[in-house]
């Protein structure tokens, strides 16, 4: 099996070398076949893992590929860790990068850097598999900041927009303030447990529990409630949790398949893969979950009422990824690592179903993503028509519905939890129904629903996109509504993750649902009996009425709650306070010390003074260098007088 | 082929490689280009097997060429190479077969006064490397800088005089004192031996000061903060040749020294000392990338960034004395070193290619300025890839060499005290923040102004260089291994001798 872990990520970098190294010899075309077919083969492998460990039950692998390098006795190696929770990112990643593939080739059809894109994106896909697939910490670090860099690329791909070149690098600042904490994590671990091996650290993970570490001296804090916290820092960043969220909505300024791609499905989850990975740290630090839990309901709800004021379409769905990652870390923050991980998994469909569909629309408004100027587009665009609402059904979790599955195990596990913060969390995470129906069908309402909003020009070429764009919407509509089903089962109340996922008894909230727990049907009856379902339904009410049926009400809300609007309509200020503060105040600092510190005292006083120093000094000497013997032999014999005094009194 | 003195054909075979450039002149430009380039390739060449034949599993010196030189004084023509410098020899071979051909045909002025003067430089700085003599050391040390002072002053841009001056005086300052230091540790041990010096004790008073002596020289040289000005100076002023090998050599020197001299020669000063190195090292760290995001000139802010990152080797080699002090073990201190020394080594690729893609730049712009630039990938798109690949190694990325050093430095300094890695790591920001924000200026956007819109990308001269600088920044980031690897048995050596007091 070693080779199929191999090829699965080998498939797609030897895509994105020949697509980017040899994009013009090998052409458009021939760059979309060697990434697709790269991603393929990844995609088919992963399968064969699938089958391989969950259905053939087989051991998971463990093993190292290459030594990286040995420093000090330590073994850093590169080496993959295939269990099921592995298998199961695989799978997902590696299907989402397929069809994105796919969509890219109808939608980048026209762009002039069609072969570095879909160089990038194999990249990413390699990235990204070298991340899930790790077995040690430094090469987690490796996919972390790898899966970025693709992310800055791609963000930026249109690198003469202003708007993308600013994106791409604030996106890339912001996470390595998360990767700066990760790292500093990934330290603490080297030096307690000596090794950067998982298997090592998890073993040795319950001897730590009491161990104590001095940050600010004086003051100990539990060891393993420190590292957690780090990493996690990590996971804010690369997840997008407040207050590192800042570069995701911005983050929209890239290509809408990337979009899909990793800023909802794959890259964003990263931090919640993480953390549900060191699940064997993290149970032992009931400080740190708390942590997780109260900065995530605090992510699903405030970053979801963002998404109400949004007139992008892109950037609606951003803000409702953000939302949607915030209660993927409430899961993780109770403990209910599963639950985070099967959300992850429906989510990565249904969310990238709706980037797609998103893009879709795009390409027919002809790049005007403004959905104020959008409306009534179901009877030019039947197939993103459905596909959407599909994905919307999902997002706000309506009954048998993919997301419906997983956002209420979420819901239900918040509810079970004893943990300090849950109280808020079970709000917000409640809140955060109502707020997503609302987003959700104002943006479906305004765009495929009401009046023709736009120009005569822009209707007037409105028609339904090609094949390699609707294939993909409906590949990912399937499991937007089949997956939730399937999979909640042996998920979340089954064995699946045994072995992979490590929950202690007393926090095992899953369990505790898994004894009322009878089946999909059974919890869709449950689901409709509960207010999560009714706060849903009154999201898509309010949303029908304010947007579709009395427009007016709309604005008059709005002008009723002025304060409130202008509030989220600055996003609460997160960057205007990152501009001023950070980004202005580095720059304040620099110049500072650059004019004050090196200019004025190094080269003004020290060192331009020195040389007038020596200037005055060789000034001085010209004097002594007369040219008179007298004056020489005066000096010698002086000189000669000083030695022969030292030598008759300090060496006797 | 070891019974050959490879390490005096190292070293000499440029120097003659020089002189017979000066003789033949420039009449024919051609031909000094040719013979420069011939002869540098004939030193990688003869390099090579200091690689391949080094043996890793000991730390004695290899290699080893003894003979005396002036016998009254007990002087002696001693060679060799460790773990520790045969890695900087090899960097220096092939730093200088790049800038031979990067000053292929931008040098017009004297050519081939310019590849002699790269030539002659070359063999003064392996015979730095490879000297084990104090005297010896201390001659190759001195001359090495009069080829480097003519580079700038004779090719340097129009402040060259003020930079040579300030240049001068910070050299010279530090090693007029390093040369008495030596002299007197010749009057204690009565040999130049290097690794005489090595073994004999010394009080610590005595160690103090010749810590502080060494300290000037070797600090100004890395150059740690505040000894550090005259870097962004010379930089700018001298040609892009000049540059490369100041950044990718020339600091590398000071790092060297306080390898081979302070830390083994005065361990207890250096124990005493070593808050000092350690807080200078992390100033260099943060109030140095501070500046460099301020800096509106390219070879001004890739020079304060040399600084930054020059103050992971210093940090990494002094962590050492607090983690051993903390755990009361050597465990994790190995990885402080060798992390200094990586990043040493990939600072010499990634600074040096920065410094050649600017020099890109302004033979076609003659601007460094950033502001003069804006949306250069539209016009040269294999140049901007190269950027951006070097640019991230600037920053740390993993999978390029860049990450290795830093990484390093960072989990061992973790093992000496939170706050140190916690403000080491502060580079994994500060960094990527001025040097994307550059590349972003410069590389990205939409074409600027007509300067940038008649840029015609890279030549094939010019990928050749780049692309053989990139070369090794990816192999090393991906497996770095070969580079530690030889390292190690050096470096466990040099800490059990550290270890022990001298007093």
């Amino acid at each position: 099996m070693e080779k199929v872990y191999l090829g699965i990520v080998l498939a797609p970098l030897a895509g994105a070398i020949l697509a980017g190294l040899f994009g013009r010899p090998i052409g458009r075309s021939g760059a979309h076949w060697v990434t697709i077919i790269g991603v393929a083969i990844s995609f088919m492998l992963s399968l064969v893992a699938l089958k391989h460990i969950v259905i053939d039950g087989a051991e998971p692998f463990n093993g190292p590929v290459y030594t990286w390098m040995v420093s000090d006795g330590i073994h850093f190696e590169v080496g993959f860790l295939i269990d099921r929770l592995t298998v199961l990112m695989m799978t997902v990643v590696t299907f989402v990068s397929l069809m994105v593939h796919i969509y890219t080739i109808g939608y980048m059809r026209d762009d002039p850097g069609y072969q570095r894109f879909f160089s990038y994106i194999a990249l990413f896909t390699f990235a990204m598999l070298m991340l899930v697939m790790s077995n040690n910490f430094m090469q987690l670090f490796f996919g972390w900041e790898a899966v970025g860099l693709v992310s800055y690329l791609l963000i930026g791909f249109w690198y003469k927009k202003e708007s993308a070149i600013y994106a791409n690098l604030k996106a890339f600042l912001v996470n390595r303030v998360g990767d700066f904490g990760f790292l500093l994590g990934i330290a603490a671990i080297l030096m307690y447990f000596n090794s950067l091996d998982y298997a090592d650290v998890f073993a040795a993970a319950p001897f730590m529990a009491g161990q104590t570490i001095e940050v600010i001296p004086g003051v100990e804090w539990s060891l393993l409630t420190v590292i957690c916290l780090l990493l996690f820092v990590g996971a804010m960043g690369k997840s997008a949790q407040v207050p590192l969220h800042v570069w995701l909505p911005d983050s929209m300024e890239g290509p809408t398949p990337i979009s899909a791609l990793i800023h909802a499905a794959t890259m964003v989850t990263a931090g919640i893969f993480m953390v549900a990975r060191m699940s064997p740290l993290y149970e032992l630090s009931e400080t740190a979950l708390s942590v997780v839990l109260v900065i995530g309901a605090i992510t699903a709800f405030f970053m979801g009422l963002l998404g109400i004021v949004q007139n992008d379409i892109k950037r609606v769905v951003a803000y409702s990824t953000l939302s949607q990652l915030g209660y993927m870390t409430v899961a993780l923050g109770v403990s209910a690592y599963a639950g985070a991980i099967f959300h992850l998994m429906t989510h990565a469909f249904f969310k990238a179903l709706l980037f797609l569909a998103a893009g879709s629309v795009i390409i027919g408004m002809h790049h005007d993503q403004d959905i104020r100027n959008m409306g009534g587009l179901k009877k030019y665009m039947p197939i993103t028509y459905w596909t959407a609402l599909i994905g919307s059904l999902a997002l706000i979790g309506f009954p048998g519905f993919a997301g419906f599955f997983s956002k209420d195990a979420i819901i239900e596990a918040v509810h079970a939890s004893h943990l300090p913060g849950t109280g808020i969390a079970y709000a917000a995470v409640l809140g955060g129904v109502f707020i997503t129906a609302f987003y959700s069908f104002r943006m479906f309402f305004l765009v495929f629903h009401g009046k023709e909003r736009m120009d005569e020009h822009t209707r007037h070429h409105l028609r339904e996109s090609p094949a390699v764009v609707t294939v993909p919407l409906i590949m990912l509509a399937i499991p937007s509504v089949l997956i939730g089903a399937v999979a909640i089962g042996p998920m979340l109340f089954g064995e699946y993750f045994a072995g992979a996922i490590h929950v202690l008894p007393q926090h095992d909230v899953l369990r505790e649902l898994g004894q009322h727990y009878t089946g999909p049907m059974g919890f869709i009856l449950h689901g409709l009996a509960t207010p999560t379902f009714a706060l849903a339904m009154l999201g898509v009410f309010f949303a029908w009425l304010f947007y579709l049926k009395q427009p007016a009400l709309a604005d008059k809300a709005k002008e009723l709650l002025r304060p409130v609007y202008d509030i989220l309509d600055r996003k609460y200020g997160f960057d205007d306070f990152n501009e001023v503060v950070f980004a202005g105040g580095g720059r304040v600092a620099g110049r500072w010390l650059w004019r004050i510190g090196d200019a004025m005292v190094i080269d003004g006083v020290a060192v331009n003074g020195t040389a007038r120093a020596v200037g005055w000094f060789a000034g001085v000497l010209r004097h002594v260098q007369s040219g008179y013997l007298y004056h020489y032999a005066f000096v010698m014999i002086l000189g000669l007088l000083v030695l022969v005094t030292w030598t008759w009194f300090v060496l006797g | 082929m070891s019974e050959l003195p490879l390490l005096s054909l190292v070293i000499w075979t440029p120097i003659i490689g020089g002189l017979v450039v000066l003789a033949v002149g420039d009449r024919e430009p051609w031909g000094a280009r040719s013979i420069a380039l011939v002869f540098s390739l004939l030193t990688l060449a003869l390099s090579v097997p200091l690689y391949a034949e080094f043996d890793t599993s000991t730390a004695a010196m290899q290699f080893v060429e003894l003979s005396p030189w002036i016998s009254t004084f007990n002087i002696n023509y001693h060679l060799g190479v460790d773990g520790i410098s045969m890695p900087l020899i090899l960097l220096t071979a092939f730093t200088t077969v790049l800038v031979v051909i990067a000053g292929w045909e931008v040098i017009q002025y004297k050519t081939a006064q310019y590849m002699a003067a790269f030539l002659v430089l070359e063999g003064l700085m392996i015979g730095v490397f490879a000297a084990l003599d104090a005297v010896l050391f201390y001659v190759f040390w001195e001359a090495m800088l009069i080829p480097m002072f003519l580079i700038i002053g004779i090719w340097g841009g129009p402040r060259r005089v003020y930079a040579t001056i300030k240049f001068f005086l910070y050299t010279f300052l530090g090693s007029v004192l390093m040369l008495v230091a030596l002299i007197y540790l010749y009057y204690r041990t009565g040999s130049f031996g290097v690794l005489d010096f090595h073994l004999t004790p010394l009080g610590l008073t005595e160690q103090i000061l010749i810590f502080i002596a060494f300290l000037l020289a070797f600090g100004v040289k890395v150059p740690m903060w505040p000894v550090h000005t005259w870097l962004p100076d010379a930089h700018v002023e001298a040609p892009t040749g000049g540059s490369v090998i100041l950044a990718a050599i020339m600091l590398k020197i000071g790092g060297y020294g306080f390898l081979r001299f302070s830390l083994p020669i005065t361990p207890d000063a250096s124990n005493e000392l070593d808050w000092l190195m350690i807080m200078l090292s992390l100033i260099a760290i943060v109030y140095i990338a501070l500046v460099a995001l301020v800096q509106e000139d390219m070879k001004k802010l890739i020079a304060y960034s040399s600084i930054a990152h020059m103050g992971f080797v210093t940090l990494g080699f002094f962590i050492v004395f607090a983690i051993i002090a903390k755990s009361d073990s050597m465990q994790g201190a190995a990885m402080g070193i060798q992390g200094g020394m990586v990043q040493m080594i990939s600072h010499g690729f990634v600074s040096g290619a920065l410094f050649l893609c600017v020099g890109v730049l302004y033979d076609r712009l003659h601007s460094r300025q950033i502001s003069d630039y804006g949306g250069v990938a539209n016009t040269m798109p294999k140049f901007a890839a190269f950027m951006v690949l070097f640019a991230f190694a600037n920053t740390g990325l993993p999978g390029t060499s860049g990450f290795v050093g830093e990484f390093m430095v960072i989990l061992s300094s973790f093992k000496a005290n939170f706050w140190y890695a916690f403000l080491a790591a502060t580079m994994l920001i500060l960094g990527a923040a001025y040097t994307l924000w550059m590349v972003k200026r410069v590389v990205f956007g939409d074409v600027r102004n007509a300067g940038v819109a008649t840029l015609t990308d890279i030549n094939r001269r010019e990928f050749l260089v780049l692309g053989a600088l990139a070369v090794p920044v990816l192999l090393f980031g991906i497996w770095p291994a070969p580079l530690v690897e030889v390292m190690e048995a050096s470096v466990q050596n040099l800490l059990e001798h550290v270890a022990v007091s001298k007093l």
